[in-house]
């Protein structure tokens, strides 16, 4: 078994050191850089899939709240747009925060009837309109200070790892919501729901200029304590060990930062999968797959299952935002209009059928090897195709085909989804 | 207080969109349901099977157009309907032999099934894509004449201030859901394949021992959702436009409609549609305009009135489903 | 002695790798009514389904009027003449009680009126409320939209499942009354039974099984009348 695992990452191994090769090490490094994280991603998705058999449709949600945190947390500070109305604005999120809070407080406490709906609607409509009055006020002054540049509140200049914990807590907080919601009714809701909440926390970081700029994208985010190529390029230490190695100092600064970054979230997918395996060997752990196979008696058991799905619901979006805020740091931008779902959510889902659900490994080989073929297609269908379409007479099928062969990389993805759930359900390296 | 002119400015810009918008989700939302009521799965791929069946559409209806055929003041795309509609319900029969089948033999937890579904969607999403000429950007494919009735000769007609426009394209949805809606509901209740399908619904196993072929029904239905799909997706295309990403965008107000009305409950599905669109069409319209016909001007402030910003439809479907997730998870009308 | 109108023949079996069954015997003639009692666990409702082919078999063999249809499925023994009356969710709940009569008639293809009047002459009170919706009936009315279903295909045999679970003794009765009803329409009746001593009361056969095999068999009177019987299974 050990063997077959070995032999399975040898196989990824080889193919991000063939496109080393054969393409670029640029390519393939940060090929393998985003393979990481994905391969985070995946774990997260698969506490909840594979631990406890929760199916969420909103891992680009966890993903945008991530990199949301990474604006609001190790940004710059605006000190003017925050005078401006940062204030107000922070007064007018709470007092929709106590709305809600006093609407679920009457929901609770008054007895069923007409008072009680009409009080709840009567908060809830009159609640929306101060809110609003406030709020609008707030995020027009701030939005209107230096759009050019800024227009939002800005950061609080802290360092990025602080932004990737308040990540993984934003995706926590969010995903509390929704389980609370959507769990304990039938699956099919929790799928529907997330998918929801994932879509709106977009709306919400594309249109709130005040809070990230929305389309206008936030950039220059500082790195984690990773280099800058320009400053390597300066550095006698670097240009010395570039030379030597014999190597081009531009392209050895390229190559080392993106080095700095492997060995930084290996660190992270590592430490991660030592405290799940830790966490799925304890007797939690083996409550929760307890609970996963037969529900019904482990309720019988008097264990509460809605609440151990809600925590486990939890840590794994806790996780998907941790990478997601990792990735923004990555990318130095926050760029909203770059999260699609089927990148971000359906994608990852692959990666963990593919890998082999409830395995931690399964999870981090599913990753790796989904990202390589998702972002080497992407490069490498256009060739493909052409030679594919290589008979057909030039003109407008066949310039169609070749442009669009990018999407071949959502048919190829859904054929391997399809193929594996089908003939090999457990995946690459199964549940032990 | 001019009521008419409010009256006026209300069904122009928010009851007739919304109605036309609501029969869309509605006959989307009847696809789901019916897929979730017969094979008791929640089809993620429904959109794109929407998607698939305009673009199918829109190619007949270029070879309507190229070989001079159109349909007069209508829009060519209804004669290309039959013909789409078969080419979706051979791809979703051949989907349903090549992945659904099995999973259906095995009996396997409906979640599974949901899973394979997100497999579909990739591929047809791909299809959809790689289709001559579909591709990702946006196709405007209404042709015949623009509208029913024109704001101006509303105006002129009434002497009113305000302008009632309703376009070919809302009225040709509206008869058109109405329509199919009809049949599909004398179907179901009135012939023996209809009957049989709501048996195999209601009572799988029972519905066997009386002899009811599963395979016949499932086939039947996927036929039905074939068509509702289409038809929606042609009449949002001709209403808006047709793009790939936002068919699958759909996927949302369409789950959300079916699970607001409940799953599995066709009635349900109708219901949960106007209720989706109405409030999203209400939430985000800015509502000064009307308001300006009936309160004087300086009680209004300049806002405008919007309860949210356009951009924030998929919230107002999204906060429906939590609602009735939190206060009714059968929905309205009792589903599963 | 001729062979029995249908009998399932030391039948062996369970449904996962576990027999249930261990070379039981169960068997009806034309037109009567055999009984399956037994205490709980003792595999009543499996040698029932057993016959039904619900299950595997590993040993031993079902004939109907002496066809061996041991490897058809139960679709196709409806469709031999068997007619059978699951325990629990026996009716579409959200039809009503006349499209569960024309469900259950799917399979013919000739006319169903005759048939489906001859089961409301059978239950009058389902033709008064043949537009209500199976599902808002009272429990007793719901078996006899059950039965009713299940005669549908005109059976020559028909299968009952525990037909008076839950249902009050006033009601029992009423259905034990109709059971006879239509067997004596010449239809066999094979059912299982919680209440044994009113169940036995007007069988033909009864068998009594213990962990899936035949511990006593014999007419309904005899065993009710078997002192051993009477104090192993019938409380005294």
């Amino acid at each position: 078994m050990a063997q077959r695992n070995f032999l399975l990452f040898a196989a990824v191994g080889l193919l991000f050191v063939l496109t080393g090769i054969l393409m670029s090490w640029n390519v393939s490094l940060q090929i393998l850089n985003i393979g990481v994280l994905s391969a985070i991603m995946a774990l997260g998705v698969n506490m909840q899939w594979g631990y406890a058999g929760l199916f969420s449709t909103g891992i680009m949600g966890s993903v945008a709240l991530g990199g949301l945190a990474v604006v609001l947390v190790s940004s710059q500070p605006n000190p003017e747009n925050w005078a401006a109305g940062g204030p107000q604005l922070l007064m007018s999120l709470a007092l929709g925060v106590a709305v809600i809070a006093a609407a679920i407080i009457a929901a609770q406490k008054m007895a069923l009837g007409r008072a009680r709906n009409f009080t709840i609607a009567a908060i809830l409509i009159l609640g929306f309109f101060a809110y609003r009055y406030f709020f609008d006020q707030a995020s027009l002054a701030i939005e209107t200070i230096n759009p050019e540049n800024a227009g939002n509140l800005g950061g609080l200049g802290l360092p990025s790892y602080i932004a990737w914990i308040v990540g993984a807590l934003m995706a926590a907080a969010a995903a509390w919501v929704i389980g609370k919601t959507a769990l304990g009714l039938r699956s099919d809701y929790l799928a529907i729901a997330t998918l929801g909440i994932a879509e709106i926390t977009l709306a919400v970081m594309k249109n709130e200029d005040w809070l990230a700029r929305g389309v206008k994208n936030v950039i220059k985010l500082p790195r984690p304590g990773v280099p800058y190529e320009v400053d390597l390029q300066q550095a006698p230490w670097f240009l010395s060990f570039a030379n030597n190695i014999g190597a081009d100092p531009i392209t050895a600064s390229t190559i080392f930062v993106k080095l700095v970054y492997l060995v930084l979230f290996g660190a992270v997918l590592l430490g991660l999968i030592w405290l799940s395996e830790r966490a799925l060997h304890s007797p939690w752990g083996r409550m929760m797959r307890a609970i996963r196979d037969n529900e019904d008696a482990a309720r019988a058991m008097g264990k509460n299952v809605k609440a151990r799905h809600l925590q486990i619901f939890i840590l794994g979006a806790a996780v998907v935002g941790l990478a997601g805020a990792m990735l923004t740091s990555m990318e130095g931008q926050l760029t909203p209009g770059n999260y699609s779902p089927l990148r971000f959510t359906f994608l990852i889902w692959v990666m963990v059928i593919v890998g082999g659900s409830g395995n931690n490994l399964g999870s981090v080989l599913g990753g790796l090897l989904i990202a390589w073929l998702w972002l080497i297609v992407e490069n490498a269908g256009p060739v493909i195709m052409s030679y594919a379409t290589y008979f057909l007479p030039d003109g407008g099928l066949k310039s169609h085909l070749v442009e669009s062969a990018a999407q071949l990389r959502l048919l190829t993805l859904g054929v391997i989804l399809l193929v594996v759930l089908r003939f090999s359900p457990k995946g690459l390296i199964p549940e032990k | 207080m001019d009521i008419l002119n409010a009256l006026v400015a209300f069904l122009n810009f928010v009851f007739v969109p919304a109605f036309g918008y609501g029969c869309q989700l509605a006959l989307g939302a009847l696809g789901v349901t019916l897929i979730f009521a017969v094979l008791r799965f929640s089809s993620f791929a429904h959109g794109d099977t929407m998607a698939f069946g305009t673009v199918m559409a829109i190619g007949f209806t270029y070879v309507l157009q190229a070989n001079g055929i159109t349909f007069g003041p209508l829009p060519t795309a209804l004669l290309a309907l039959p013909f789409a509609i078969l080419c979706t319900a051979l791809m979703l029969l051949g989907t349903d032999r090549l992945v659904y089948r099995f999973y259906r033999k095995k009996r396997v937890d409906p979640i599974i099934v949901t899973i394979a579904s997100v497999g579909v969607m990739f591929v047809m999403n791909g299809i959809n894509r790689l289709i001559p000429w579909g591709g990702v950007e946006e196709i405007n494919f209404a042709d015949g004449s623009r509208f029913l009735m024109e704001a101006a000769a509303f105006k002129e007609m009434t002497g009113l201030k305000e302008g009632l426009a309703i376009k070919t394209t809302t009225a040709v949805t509206v008869v058109t859901a109405a329509l199919c809606v009809a049949a599909l509901f004398w179907f179901l209740q009135k012939t023996r394949t209809g009957k049989s399908m709501r048996a195999f619904s209601d009572n799988e196993d029972l519905a066997l021992l009386s002899g009811i072929n599963p395979e016949r029904v499932v086939q039947v239905t996927w036929i039905i959702v074939a068509a509702l799909a289409t038809i929606a997706g042609v009449l949002y295309g001709l209403d808006k436009s047709y793009r790939p990403f936002v068919y699958f965008q759909l996927l949302l107000p369409i789950f959300s409609a079916a699970v607001v009305g409940g799953l599995g409950s066709p009635l349900g599905a109708i219901a949960g549609g106007f209720v989706i669109a109405f409030s999203e069409v209400m939430v985000t319209y800015a509502w000064k305009k009307v308001a300006g016909y009936l309160f004087p001007a300086d009680w209004l402030g300049d806002g405008l009135l919007q309860l949210l910003s356009t951009d924030y439809k998929v919230a107002v479907s999204f906060a429906i489903l939590l609602l009735v997730l939190l206060v009714k998870p059968t929905g309205l009308f009792k589903g599963k | 002695m001729a062979a029995p109108f249908l009998i399932g023949e030391a039948m062996t079996g369970g449904y996962g790798p576990v027999d249930i069954l261990h070379g039981c015997t169960i068997a009806v003639e034309k037109g009567q009514i055999a009984v399956i009692v037994g205490p709980n666990g003792a595999g009543k409702s499996t040698a029932m389904k057993a016959v039904f082919g619900m299950l595997n078999l590993r040993g031993g063999r079902v004939l109907l009027d002496g066809e061996d249809i041991t490897k058809l499925t139960p679709q196709a023994r409806v469709r031999k003449g068997m007619g059978f009356v699951p325990q629990t969710s026996n009716i579409f709940t959200s039809m009503t009680v006349e499209e569960n009569l024309e469900m259950g008639a799917f399979i013919r293809e000739d006319d169903i009126k005759s048939t489906m009047a001859q089961v409301y002459d059978l239950f009058p009170i389902l033709k008064q409320k043949r537009h209500q919706s199976a599902g808002e009936l009272s429990g007793g009315q719901r078996q006899q939209v059950a039965v009713g279903r299940a005669l549908m295909t005109q059976p020559k045999v028909l299968m009952l499942d525990e037909p008076t679970a839950g249902v009050s003794p006033i009601v029992m009765d009423e259905l034990f009354d109709r059971i006879i009803e239509v067997a004596r329409s010449g239809i066999s009746i094979l059912m299982v039974e919680q209440n044994a001593r009113q169940a036995l009361d007007i069988a033909d056969k009864g068998y009594v099984l213990v962990q899936g095999t035949n511990r006593f068999t014999d007419t309904g009177q005899a065993l009710l009348a078997d002192p051993e019987v009477r104090r192993s299974f019938l409380g005294g």
